[in-house]
Formats: structure tokens, sequence, C-alpha cells
């Protein structure tokens, strides 16, 4: 069934992939069977956990939602970009250093989204980042932990700057 | 806000010099991986030439299917194979479980769908795309039964029968009497009585089930990876309905999980269903769940209505109780079930000295999905008809709620103090614990503030709750599920107890490996295990290996391993510990033989051992590791070469139930009380939080950061059971909540802030004096939430005894008033 497959070129974390796809076929799984990034995981496969957010052309969108076609000539980011060089991003060391995480399985869509959001507003309120956070679901944190992570990061990204 | 422990900082300073690590915030050597994409749950692995499968699922609730047709899902391009609950009828046995009743639960329906969501059959391909694509290629004829919903429509006499062979709907019932409940009753000033409903919900993890499984043709050995996390007694239930010898039945589990809260334990169907289509399909096969499977056939705990009946002084003492109990356990009683009744049977009575208790319990069997553990595993619903009832009295003798519960509240000097049902509990000083919530949240200070408010016209309501939370199962609670004239026949094998092991070893340069079989599901036993062995051994966390994946054929391990009932901060550390403790002893012993000196003169310190008469014989502990695995000419003859250990840590006092069905039901038993207070919007119906006051005894505190972690994910979990989230069905047991949008789960804008205090009650049981901490407020904030809803309600002369109170009920409540007999 070749004929039913497209041709598409996306960059994902800098490297450009040139891969054969099925009109179906969902980004997420796109990213994690085809370009073996497991590290965007799938919670509900409906739009609403963003467990499976990626960061799409700086953006942030659930790849769950979208599908692999759609990312033609696209740029991504997914968490396996985040850290350069083997050192942390000032989110990820955020969420370590504030026990921000448990599980980890919805850890990398609250990080995309919270480098969004701190693009966004650098010095945001606690308030903000909640809201901001809001579109993510974790069942292990309470979200407490996550909060505090996030505006430990915005202190970090303002301190190197 | 974290009120305590309050010196983290001094501590830390301390540690460093003591080099201690236990008690600190150490951070988590789990996080590198996950927070670059790069842990190993279930589906990010892959076995060699694996297929793919898809399962259709019954439409109905309750229907005798007529007939299915695969015929053309199998002409389908890229299936492999279809396989029907028919064939899983003639392929595996049924599972085994622990009641009297006797009826069949395969993992697949064979002749009748009894829920909505119940696989009816299997196909397996290529990829999942195209197994989904050939589910709707299978026809299949049902012939529809009038479905039962309710519980209490359940024990009906006219209510359709969902399993024929048993003749009713009930899968367990047992009348529990401890004390003199009914001479209680007569010397009662005052006697209550209310009915209480409590919802379905699940503390519903991230991840959904995942199983690959390998059967081997050659020589019959099932390989599953999955994030099944225990009870490991459930492998012997798989195994029993493979109808395989256990041995040849191979559980892995991978390092990470991605939440679990219980509900993984009733994964195992799903591990008989791929396991009898792979050996179908002749290849391995990988099954991911989807969310809305997993929503309405997974698994969650058990709605249930309770009539509840209390004896009380005009003190406001408790002298008895009397509770009927309905629980639903969904259409199939299915192991561990029916233990959300009986694994809270210990701490019934909470943290109250009540000593006569009369217990009627059903597990009726409705067309809903069936059951298993949920964080807090039958406590909250314990603690919400309990706490409520607490304030019913206090209402009714015109008492402060808070001051009947203290009344009631078992004195520091009778711990440990033994429950009329037979819970143990180890150590606690309630009244301290209570004394510190109170103070914490200015209790005086805060009525005044209600007052105000509602002289205002707001609704401003204080709830109080407080519970004991139970850590460690002993088996044998479950068996009270069984009459004591069925435990006493000769052939019966009696069940108790709990048990963990790790194993360590030190390599011949001196760096230590642990591996441990707890299979976590986030909760940082890693990190915690490396902080205990550093301490035992005198070394930093960074020098221990700590290997937390798991796997039946090569780890140790016994019925009770796994990670539930908040073990593994009781028996995994302890575990953890005396191995260390082990391996020190082996490490000196070595030393006195190479020194030539007595072993007590010896000590560790800064990785040398030295004797302490004559501090120039001495040996680097590298040096001893070097010569127990290079050069073994040096050994004495009773010293093993290498330098491992492996330490089994049970609890004492873990018996099976006695013939009054008394039984020390768990091991460490912790304490939590809450005060809460919510504003709830007249015109809305909306509940929010304004201020949460939560207090805990879980003894020692390995890693306050963690805990702190486990206390906000728990009562977030109950209080999202109380407010938001329900799996909602209609009356044809239709499933209402299939996806996150029907299924509200709160987010960082809902959940509230909690000023966090501890109190410290070490446990003489275990080795290092922790116990469980991260079901705790789970149980006790769905009670809480309730108690102060009701009091911001009450000048509108509402009751609740029910939940969830979702903006639609309470606005209901506030408009209409209470619903009749609502279910």
């Amino acid at each position: 069934m070749a004929d039913q497959y497209r041709s598409i070129r996306v960059t994902v974390n800098g490297q450009e992939y040139c891969r054969q796809v099925e009109p179906r076929k969902l980004l997420s799984d796109f990213l994690r069977d085809d370009l073996e990034l497991k590290g965007t995981h799938v919670g509900c496969e409906h739009g609403i956990c963003g467990a499976c957010t990626v960061l799409f052309n700086g953006q942030t969108a659930r790849s769950c939602l979208l599908f692999a076609i759609q990312a033609d000539g696209a740029q991504i980011k997914t968490v396996e970009g985040l850290a350069t060089n083997g050192e942390l991003h000032p989110v990820q060391q955020g969420f370590w250093d504030n026990h921000g995480l448990q599980c980890g399985f919805c850890t990398p869509g609250f990080l995309l989204t919270a480098c969004e959001l701190l693009e966004r507003n650098p010095d945001p309120t606690e308030e903000e980042v909640r809201v901001g956070l809001s579109g993510n679901m974790c069942r292990c944190t309470g979200y407490k932990q996550i909060v505090d992570s996030v505006m430990d990061a915005a202190e970090k990204i303002r301190a190197q700057k | 806000m974290v009120v305590a422990p309050p010196e983290t900082k001094k501590k830390k300073k301390e540690a460093q010099k003591a080099k201690t690590y236990v008690g600190q915030p150490v951070k988590r050597r789990e996080d590198p991986r996950l927070l670059t994409g790069r842990g190993t749950f279930v589906d990010d692995i892959s076995v060699p030439n694996m297929l793919y499968a898809a399962i259709l699922r019954s439409p109905r609730a309750h229907a005798r299917i007529v007939s299915i047709d695969t015929s053309k899902a199998l002409n389908h391009p890229n299936v492999v194979t279809v396989l029907t609950g028919a064939e899983v009828g003639e392929q595996s046995l049924p599972f085994p479980v622990g009641v009297v009743a006797s009826f069949k639960y395969y993992s697949a329906a064979v002749n009748k769908v009894r829920y909505v969501g119940e696989p009816v059959a299997v196909v397996v391909a290529s990829d999942r795309y195209v197994a989904e694509d050939a589910l709707e290629l299978i026809e299949v004829e049902y012939d529809p039964l009038p479905p039962v919903v309710k519980p209490e429509d359940a024990l009906d006499p006219a209510a359709a029968i969902l399993h024929e062979e048993l003749g009713n709907n009930i899968g367990c019932h047992r009348l529990l009497d401890y004390g003199e409940v009914d001479k209680a009753f007569e010397e009662a000033d005052l006697t209550l009585k209310e009915r209480f409903v409590f919802p379905r919900y699940s503390s519903l993890p991230l991840e959904t089930y995942a199983v690959i499984s390998d059967f081997d043709s050659v020589t019959g050995v099932i390989t599953v990876h999955s994030n099944f996390m225990g009870p490991f007694s459930m492998h012997a239930v798989t195994a029993r309905a493979l109808n395989i010898d256990e041995n040849m039945l191979r559980f892995i589990v991978p390092s990470d999980i991605g939440g679990s809260f219980g509900i993984k334990s009733s994964i195992y169907p799903y591990i008989v269903l791929i396991s009898l289509a792979a050996k179908k399909a002749g290849r391995p096969v990988k099954w991911i769940e989807d969310r809305q499977e997993h929503l309405m056939a997974s698994s969650c705990q058990t709605d249930r209505v309770a009539y509840r009946e209390v004896a009380v002084k005009n003190d406001g003492t408790l002298l008895g109780i009397k509770s009927k109990v309905i629980e639903n356990v969904g259409a199939y009683l299915r192991a561990p079930e029916p233990a959300c009744t009986f694994r809270p049977i210990g701490n019934f009575v909470g943290p109250y000295k009540v000593r006569n208790v009369r217990l009627d319990a059903y597990d009726v069997m409705t067309n809903k999905c069936p059951t298993g553990p949920n964080r807090g595993y039958g406590c909250q619903q314990i603690y919400f008809e309990q706490e409520r009832m607490m304030d019913h009295i206090a209402e009714e003798l015109d008492l402060d709620p808070l001051e009947v519960r203290r009344r009631n509240l078992i004195a520091a000097e009778d711990i440990p103090y033994t429950t009329p049902m037979g819970g143990i509990y180890d150590s606690g000083d309630y009244q301290k614990g209570f004394d510190l919530v109170v103070e914490m949240s200015q209790y005086e200070s805060l009525k005044k503030q209600r007052d105000e408010a509602q002289s205002e016209g707001r609704l401003v309501g204080i709830g109080i709750a407080t519970g004991i939370d139970p850590s460690v199962s002993n088996m044998g609670y479950i068996t009270v599920a069984l009459p004591p004239e069925v435990r006493s026949k000769p052939g019966y094998l009696p069940k108790s107890g709990s048990a963990e092991s790790a194993t360590i070893q030190m390599n011949q340069r001196g760096k230590v490996s642990v591996k441990m079989g707890t299979t976590p599901q986030g909760q940082g036993h890693e990190t915690v295990v490396s902080q205990i062995v550093a301490d035992e051994l005198g070394i930093t966390p960074e020098e221990v290996m700590v290997i937390d994946e798991f796997d039946t054929a090569t780890h140790g391990w016994s019925i009770s391993s796994g990670t539930y009932a908040s073990r593994f901060s009781s028996v995994g550390t302890s575990a953890a510990a005396l191995a260390a403790r082990k391996l020190k002893k082996k490490i000196v012993h070595l030393a006195a033989a190479l020194l030539s000196v007595p072993e007590e003169d010896l000590i560790i310190e800064d990785g040398t051992v030295v004797s302490q008469s004559n501090p120039e014989k001495k040996i680097t502990v590298k040096r001893v590791a070097g010569t127990a695995h290079w050069n073994l000419e040096l050994l004495p003859d009773d010293i093993e070469a290498g330098l491992q250990a492996r330490a089994v840590f049970r609890f004492p006092s873990n018996v099976a139930p006695d013939a009054q069905d008394r039984v020390n039901s768990s091991n460490t038993y912790g304490f939590m009380a809450e005060i809460c207070v919510v504003e709830v919007d007249r015109d809305s119906g909306e509940v929010k939080i304004l201020d949460w006051f939560s207090v805990h005894d879980a003894g020692t505190i390995i890693n306050p950061m963690l805990m702190e972690g486990q206390i906000y994910g728990g009562a977030l979990h109950g209080i999202a059971g109380a407010l938001y989230e329900e799996l909602t069905y209609d009356d044809d047991g239709q499933m209402l909540a299939g996806n996150f949008m029907q299924y509200v789960c709160p987010t960082a804008v809902e959940a509230p802030k909690l000023n966090i205090g501890h109190i410290c009650s070490p446990s003489p049981l275990t080795t290092l004096g922790s116990k469980g901490a991260g079901e705790s407020s789970s149980e006790t904030a769905p009670a809480a939430v309730a108690g102060a809803v009701a009091d911001a309600l009450r000048p509108l002369g509402v009751n609740i005894n029910e939940l969830p109170l979702n903006p639609k009920r309470v606005w209901s409540l506030i408009h209409e008033g209470p619903p009749e007999n609502n279910q």
C-alpha cells in the first residue's frame, strides 16, 4: 500500500528527517515509533492531558491531535531537545531541584509548556503559572511542586540574562 | 508552606558533618533520565517480531452473545489472527478469588457481556492502526438483558442476575460483630442513623495499561513485560488462569511506570488475554490501552451505599457503631476484591476509642466495570461515613465538632493499642497531632472568620477529618471474607504476613549495587534506598547503584512483593537497611580475619576498617572487597567468596484472622488530621477551597521532599473524588465518563496549597521507624471537604451524605433540596 504513503521532511531537535508516512499517522506515533523519540508520551489521545505536548514551530502543540503529514516542513522540539551538550535546560533543572515530577510520564509535556510560558512571560506570578499550566494534567504531584519548579526556572532563566 | 520538619537546613548541615542522609531532602536520582526523555516505560519497549493488539469491547451493559463473526476481520490485510471470548473460555481457566460464592470470571466475555467495555474479542495485526480498523469488521449479535447498576438494586430479589450459577448478585457477605454492640445501644443517650453514598472514582494514572506478551512454543514459558506493580499474589492468579505452572510465567517490569495508585494491580486479566492472543498468533503481541478503554474497563474503587448507626453518650462519647455497607464491585468480584471491605478492618474505628462495632458487609455485583485497589483502598469510604457522623453527633449534641472528635481519641499512653477488630496501632500520639492541626489552623479564629463571612451571606464552612493510615497489608486480612468455619477446615492454608527483600553487592573495587523488587511508580525508591544504604555503610548516596527493575525469573520475591498498601517505606526500607547491615557485618568479619583482630574491635571510618585499640591496624574497605573477590586463598572457611547479602524483612505481628474475625490487617499505622475551609458559590454551586491544614504522623521521615510530594498527591486525589471526578453510568449501565471532558480531573488551577505539619512517632516495628505516607490524605480529604461544604450550607438546612460535590449536585442541593433516594 505504498501508494498511500506521503513523503515528509521535518526537523526535530535540529535534525532533519525525511520519511514516508501514512496520511493518518499521528504526529505522536511518528515521533515515537518512526523516529524512536520515546520521550514524548501519550496519555489520552484526545488532546486533554497535554503529556504529548511538543513545540511546533516554536509554539506548543498536542502531537496526538496532529497528523505527521501536517508537520511537513515544520520545526519541532521534543523533550529530547531541551538539554544542550549534556547540560539541563533551566526548566529541567527547576523540576529536578524542586521535585517537580514523580512518575515522570506527564513531565515532557509540562517542560515544553513551561518553556513557552516563560518565553512569553519571563517573570510570572504563581497564579499565572497555574493558569499557564492548566492544559496539562499531572496525577502524582498535586501540582504544588510543579508550580514551584516553574517559578524557580523563571528565576534561573532571568539570572542567566 | 511546610511547617515541619522545621529545621531542614540545620539538619542538612548536621548531616554533612555526621554524613547521614536519612531525613534529608536528597534530590532524586530518577529525575535526570525522566527529564530528558530517557525513561523506560513499557510502551518504549519493543521485542523482535512483535505484533499489536486491539480489543473489541461490549457496547452493552448486560447481554447474551448470540453470535460473533470474525471472518471479515480475518480477511483484512495485515491481520494475523482474531481471538474470541469463546476461545478464551476454552483456553484458560476462570480467575480464582477468595470468596465462597461461585461464579466464573474470564479475561473476556465467554457467552455473555456484563459491563460496557468488557472484552469480547482481540484482533492481532501488524500495527495498532490496522488492528483497530479490523475491530470494526467483527460482527457481534447481542440479545440484551436488563441491567443492574446501583448497589442496593443488586440486592433486590427482583433484580436481574449477572451470574446465573450464583442465583443472586452477592459476591460476598459477612456479618462481623465485635464487642457488645446491643448493650452499647441500650446504654446510649442518643442514637443516630444516616445513609451515605460514596461514588466511583479512580486515582487514574496518566500512563494507561501496557502489556507485551511472548509465548515461547519450545519451552512453554510466557514472558510478559507490563506496568504491573504487584501485588505479586496476582502472579499466582494469572498463572492459574493461564493453566501453567508459576515458574513458566515470567513477569518483567521496567524501571519506569507512569503512576498506578493501586489501579494497575488490576491489569492481570489483560495479561492473560494478551498472552492467549500471543499464543494464538505465535508471535509476541503488544497492547497499549487507550484512555477510553482505561476509563470504562480497567479498574476503579467501589461505589457504595452505607447505613451507619451510632450510639452516643450526651458528652459525645461514641459507644457503638452499626454499619451496613453495600459495596459495588462491578460485574465480577475480582481478586484482590473484596479487599475493599476488609483491607481497613483493623483500622475501621480510626483513631477513636469505640469498642463495639457491628459490620454487615455486602459486596454485590452489578453491570459496571470490576473494581480493585485505588489509593486509600477502602479507607476513604469508611472515614467519610465516620467523620460525617461525628459532625452529625456534634450538631445533635450542640458540641464543637472538634471537641467531639477530641473526646473520643485513643490516648497516647494506650499505644500500642489493639482495636476491637484486631488492628494493632504500633505508635502514635493522636492528641498531639490533633493539637498541632488546631494550632496551625488557628481554629478559633477560623471560626470567627467563618461566622463573619456567613453573616455577610457568604457560604463559608470549616471541615474536619481525622483518620488512621494503614500501611503494609497483612495478607491474612483478605481471608476475613471467608467465614471462620471455612478457615478452620482441615487442608485450608491460612494466610498471613508481608515480606520484602533486598539484595546488595559490593564489587571488587568497593562499589555498591542494591537490587530491589519494589516496582515503584514514581515514588523515588531508588533515591530513598541510596540514602539508607549510604548511611548504613558510611558512604555517599552517589556511590550506591540501585536497580529497581523487576523480573520474577531473576529477583528474589514472594507473594506479597510489589508496591501497594504504602508498603515501601515500611518493608522496602527495612529490607534495604538490613541487607546493608548484613553486608557491613561481612566486611568487618573478613577484615578481622585479614588483620587478625577481634571483630568487636573494628569500626568502619572513611572507607577504612580500623582497629579501635590499635589504629595502626587498618585496611581499606576497597582492599577487603578486592580480597573477597580476587584472592580467595585468604578467606576463612566461614566466609563466602564475593561480598553480597540478601535480607528479607517481615513483620512479627502478622497472624491469620482468629475465630472471632479479628485481624491485624496492616502493620504500621500512621495518623492524619485535616482542617479545611471552603466557600460555596451560591449561583454556580462551585466549591472553592480557601485554606487547608494537614498534619501527618508517618514515623521517621526518610526524605521530606518526597514526603511532601506524596502528601500533596494523595490529598488531591481525595479532593478530586470529593469535588470533581466520578465514573458515572446511566440507568442502562451505559458508561458516561469515557474521556477527560466527562471525567473531570483537577489541574494546577483547582489544586489547593496545603499547610502541612508533621509529628513523628517512629514505628517500633520497622528498621528505621518509618511508615507509609502516600495514601494518608487521600483517605481523609473527601470527609474533610464534605464536612466543610455541609458546614457552609448548614444555614440552608442542607445535609451532605453523598459525593461528589460537583457544581451540579451542590447547586441542586442549594436550590432544589436533597434528591429522592439518589444512589
